[in-house]
């Protein structure tokens, strides 16, 4: 008995110095401030100097318009141009035998038929005609594996690249490229979520600043970005807001600056008067383009996608729901796909056509995949191990094709299976995020960015 | 006879109609007399304790040779209790009766009387269980937050000793709706499985302020023989089974865990990792373990709740994060920090939260201004910060937020003697609000900045305008119709929404910016008055 007693009081503060090197070891000269010490990297316990200040202000998305603009994003192309993350989320888990590893004439194929795509020697699943014709820009993993088969958790794996912690919460991927890219001159916010999904991304560590952006209904106006009064009022109402904030910085007015409130006012307020707004609206998109992207929810949030990454938008993450197929599998997916393949494919053709492929990473992705047994009810259940992504631009190889999983069905794991945390570092280090780098968590842990290792295979 | 024929389907209305008003009238004209003196005794031996919190805040502050802030006034520290203990800002009937208590020990007085209002009950159980039971939707049918938040609630507002709520949730067998405690363990299940390391990891985070999850990961360096003393306390819920009848105990039940190395499965018997002498003889596992968790020797319990407690009066946690504290000082000669001193006294007063919460608004810290000179300059404010020199600036919670915000709209106390309308529309105001605002699920003690998001929905939302906008029957329009003066208009919108009286310069602002053509246009002044004091820094934050 004396070894394990001895073994759990030595974890228990083994958790505690694991934990923190922050913390002090309760002797009293240290435990004199061990708050300032475990807490140094909370962005409103340190003393600010102005430096650090417009770093937290540009970190909080907040960058103001006096800085020197680096020429505007839409305008660059190429090399020049800084990269973006579009993420198309697959809601529900996307089965990979409908989609991007078809087996046909087998068993556990069920009734759907492949095509040929233009990765020679390729196939895809039939419902996909013209994404086809662009599979050669973009390269597919049938090799992904995880272990958490629960949407709840399962989203969270496949969004932040870690499993769920009860003990902190990680930031989503598309939140890293938020916070690591910082993009000045854009006045919009710079994750946007498209769509009404289950289990947003979140901001994680990083605090409900980087939660991206909500819009859940492509070409509706993004919400709340009108005055209520006319605009002399309005101007009269912010006038009015200042003599009530002058009155409560006496006697705190370092500190209040350290809240951030007023300039998150103002980036609110630039935000209802930049002319960046109008990435939101489709309304000057041809009648022809949208009809190329199809007149769906989905086919316009990829629209809107394509129109944010070109006002310099970092990260943007599209949903299409409806993948949950426990009970008729095959109809389901035959009508998503029919939603996602103009949509996908006039994207990926556009955004060649615009030449900005090279500076975009692009994901199409699932919580976990779909079991390739098919149920009595013509349905398949959760299958997180050996599913499929679509992955391509932004320095990612393209017309590969990683990984393989068995026709039978009978083995459980794929030929060359590739981690979520492994796919994740490379998202990150192709976006020029150094995936490595430690951060100090509000729980005292330094946590990597993405405890994966990058895959040479998938970069170029 | 077209007429007799309409009486006399009017009357039966209106005989119910002027029921309906007299009993909604009744039960919306409570009297509210000062609130009393408690037991003389009583309030001088917390106040002794309180005594004994600002020594050790005074020997701190000494020995960094940093000067507190001063005093804050006493309707700034009103705004603070009512915040904290009900989620909302005081009314303005609140104010205007705080006002006329000349009575001796005012603020200790109003602190027991909040207390004593459901109100607190109701957001404090709230509060806490998103650190017992989360924050996550959970399994259906079996999971039942709402029955669980209120059988907290409940107990709180009997002012039932904590460590008998802590027993009785760890403890408890029958049905999630009927033993609403016994959601606690239900809280676990998924997909129709009971995950007993969460439970595991859950009760020591809770109630121990501990996080021990780590021990179940396998990368963690030292996992191997750790993660036998994590499976130890997890296999204490291994009995657990979920039947038609609720929650029991099957005393044949093993607990078994596959190894994943050898893929052969071990039987892991239930132990606790330190404290042995404090298992119980008799009883069930989950028995013992409730015993064990609460054990007065126990000091990590007391900790913990303490440190909870704290966060949640004062916004922020005296240790952060709230469930991951060092271990107590194992020598009983080390000198007694802030959460033995508090957890002492919880202790020895039977586990009585209503007691600990008023202890800490007693002391001098929730009583000091938030400002301060090295918040000013900026020098040395990380260790003013630090050691509570000076009361934090927090921002509110979402549900603060739209408490406050629904407040400030109205007159009268929106409470439980309020019009069902009138709760119903702050039920369904609040869901929506905290949606569009941000919930901060189990992390809400942490520190965060505010969003975009949220400034356009204070700015521009449909909620800000409504508040903001004169009607009959918010304060916004009898204030613009009933006040006697422009200046009379301005200082009521200042009562409603900061609790405090305007400066000279903010009179003069906004009277010349109401004016148009050479006369006020007193209902569009109030509303501007609203629209600033709603957006500004002052209403966000707790201070």
């Amino acid at each position: 008995m004396a070894p394990s007693f001895a073994g759990i009081t030595d974890f228990l503060n083994g958790t505690v110095l694991a934990a923190g090197v922050f913390r002090s070891k309760n002797s009293p000269a240290e435990s004199a401030v061990p708050l300032t010490e475990r807490r140094e990297h909370s962005m409103f316990n340190q003393s600010f100097d102005r430096r650090d200040f417009l770093r937290a202000a540009a970190a909080a998305g907040l960058w103001f318009s006096g800085t020197p603009l680096v020429g505007r994003a839409a305008e660059q192309r190429g090399a020049e141009r800084g990269k973006s993350l579009v993420t198309f989320w697959m809601s529900g888990g996307a089965s990979q035998l409908e989609t991007w590893d078809p087996h046909p004439g087998t068993e556990i194929g069920g009734p759907t038929k492949a095509i040929n795509c233009s990765i020679p020697g390729a196939q895809i699943a039939e419902g996909f005609p013209l994404l086809a014709e662009q599979m050669h820009r973009l390269s597919i993993i049938r090799s992904l594996v995880s272990k958490e088969g629960d949407h709840e958790r399962g989203a969270y794996h496949l969004k932040t690249g870690y499993r769920p912690d009860p003990t902190v919460i990680h930031p989503a991927i598309g939140a890293i490229a938020a916070k690591e890219l910082p993009s000045p001159g854009v006045d919009i916010p710079h994750f946007v979520a498209v769509g009404s999904e289950p289990f947003p991304a979140r901001g994680g560590y990083f605090g409900d600043q980087f939660d991206p952006y909500r819009i859940y209904e492509a070409g509706q106006f993004g919400a709340n970005l009108e005055p209520h009064v006319e605009a002399a009022r309005h101007e009269r109402r912010l006038e009015g807001l200042k003599v009530v904030s002058d009155s409560f910085s006496k006697g705190r007015s370092k500190r209040l600056e350290q809240t951030l409130h007023q300039h998150t006012i103002d980036a609110a307020l630039r935000m209802m008067k930049t002319d960046q707004l109008k990435a939101f609206s489709l309304k000057d998109e041809p009648a022809a383009v949208k009809a190329a992207y199809g007149d769906t929810p989905f086919g316009k949030g990829c629209l809107l996608a394509r129109r944010l990454l070109e006002t310099g938008v970092r990260s943007i993450e599209v949903a299409q729901g409806g993948f949950d197929t426990h009970a008729d599998n095959f109809t389901g997916h035959t009508l998503r796909a029919g939603i996602l393949d103009p949509a996908l494919s006039t994207f990926i053709r556009e955004l060649a056509e615009r030449d900005l492929l090279d500076s975009t990473v692009i994901l199409v992705i699932s919580e976990f995949g779909r079991s390739p047994k098919i149920n009595p009810l013509q349905g398949r259940d959760h299958w997180p191990t050996g599913f499929s992504c679509l992955l391509g631009g932004g320095g990612i190889k393209s017309g590969l094709v990683i990984g393989a999983t068995d026709p039978k069905g009978e083995k459980t794991d794929p030929t060359d299976p590739i981690g979520v945390a492994d796919l994740y570092a490379t998202v990150l280090h192709s976006l020029g995020v150094d995936y490595e780098k430690e951060i100090i968590t509000p729980i005292g842990r330094p946590l990597k960015l993405s405890d994966g290792k990058k895959v040479e295979r998938l970069l170029t | 006879m077209r007429n007799a024929r309409f009486s006399l389907l009017l009357a039966p209305l209106a005989v119910a109609l002027g029921l309906v008003v007299l009993v909604v009238g009744a039960a919306r004209s409570p009297r509210y007399p000062i609130p009393p003196m408690p037991q003389e005794s009583e309030l001088a031996d917390a106040l002794g304790t309180g005594g004994k919190i600002d020594q050790f805040f005074a020997e701190r502050w000494n020995s960094l040779n940093i000067h507190s802030a001063l005093p804050a006034d006493e309707l700034t520290i009103l705004r603070r209790l009512s915040l904290s203990l009900h989620g909302t800002v005081p009314s303005l009937e609140e104010i205007r009766r705080f006002e006329a208590d000349g009575e001796p020990q005012r603020l200790e007085r109003w602190a027991i009387q909040l207390m004593n209002d459901r109100r607190f009950a109701d957001y404090f159980a709230a509060r806490l269980a998103r650190g017992f039971i989360g924050a996550d939707g959970g399994q259906f049918i079996i999971f039942r937050r709402d029955r669980y938040t209120e059988w907290l609630a409940d107990g709180l507002h009997e002012n039932r000793p904590f460590d008998d709520l802590v027993r009785e949730m760890i403890d408890s067998k029958g049905l999630w709706t009927g033993v609403p405690s016994t959601n606690y363990v239900t809280q676990a299940f998924a997909d129709g499985v009971l995950d007993q390391n969460k439970l595991a990891g859950r009760t020591v985070r809770a109630f121990l302020g501990q996080r021990i999850d780590c021990a179940q990961c396998h990368n963690h360096p030292f996992a191997d023989w750790k993660q036998g003393e994590f499976q130890g306390l997890a296999a204490c819920f291994g009995q657990v089974k979920v039947s038609g009848i609720g929650v029991e105990d099957d005393a044949e039940k093993k607990y078994e865990v596959e190894d994943r190395m050898t893929l052969k499965t071990n039987v892991v018997e239930p132990a606790v990792p330190f404290g042995k002498e404090w298992w119980p003889e008799e009883g069930t596992v989950r028995h013992k373990l409730a015993a064990w968790v609460t054990h007065p020797d126990n000091r990590r319990f007391e900790r913990a709740i303490a440190n909870r407690v704290w966060g949640m009066v004062f916004g922020k946690p005296w240790m952060m994060p709230v469930d991951d504290l060092p271990n107590p000082p194992a020598s009983p000669d080390a000198p007694r920090d802030l959460l033995d001193l508090l957890g002492a006294d919880f202790r020895e007063h039977h586990y009585d939260l209503k007691r600990l919460v008023f202890v800490i608004t007693a002391c001098r810290p929730f009583r000091l201004s938030s400002q301060h000179p090295a918040y000013e300059t900026g020098e040395n404010s990380d260790v003013v910060d630090a050691n509570w020199a000076a009361f934090p600036l927090v921002r509110l919670r979402p549900e603060q937020m739209i408490g406050a915000m629904l407040q400030s709209s109205s007159i009268k106390t929106i409470d439980q003697n309020s019009h069902l309308l009138t709760r119903t529309i702050k039920f369904f105001r609040q869901q929506d609000f905290v949606r569009d605002y941000g919930d901060l699920g189990e992390a809400e003690l942490e520190d965060r900045s505010g969003t975009i998001p949220q400034a356009l929905l204070r700015m521009n939302g449909e909620f800000a305008r409504d508040v903001a906008k004169t009607n009959p029957a918010n304060a916004s329009g009898r204030i613009a119709g009933m006040a006697p003066t422009d200046a009379a208009a301005i200082e009521t919108v200042y009562l409603c929404c900061l609790g405090r009286r305007p400066a000279p310069a903010e009179f003069a602002f906004f009277i010349k910016a109401g004016e148009e053509n050479g006369k006020v246009q007193r209902a569009l002044m109030v509303e501007d008055v609203y629209w600033a004091l709603l957006n500004g820094p002052e209403f966000c934050w707790n201070h």
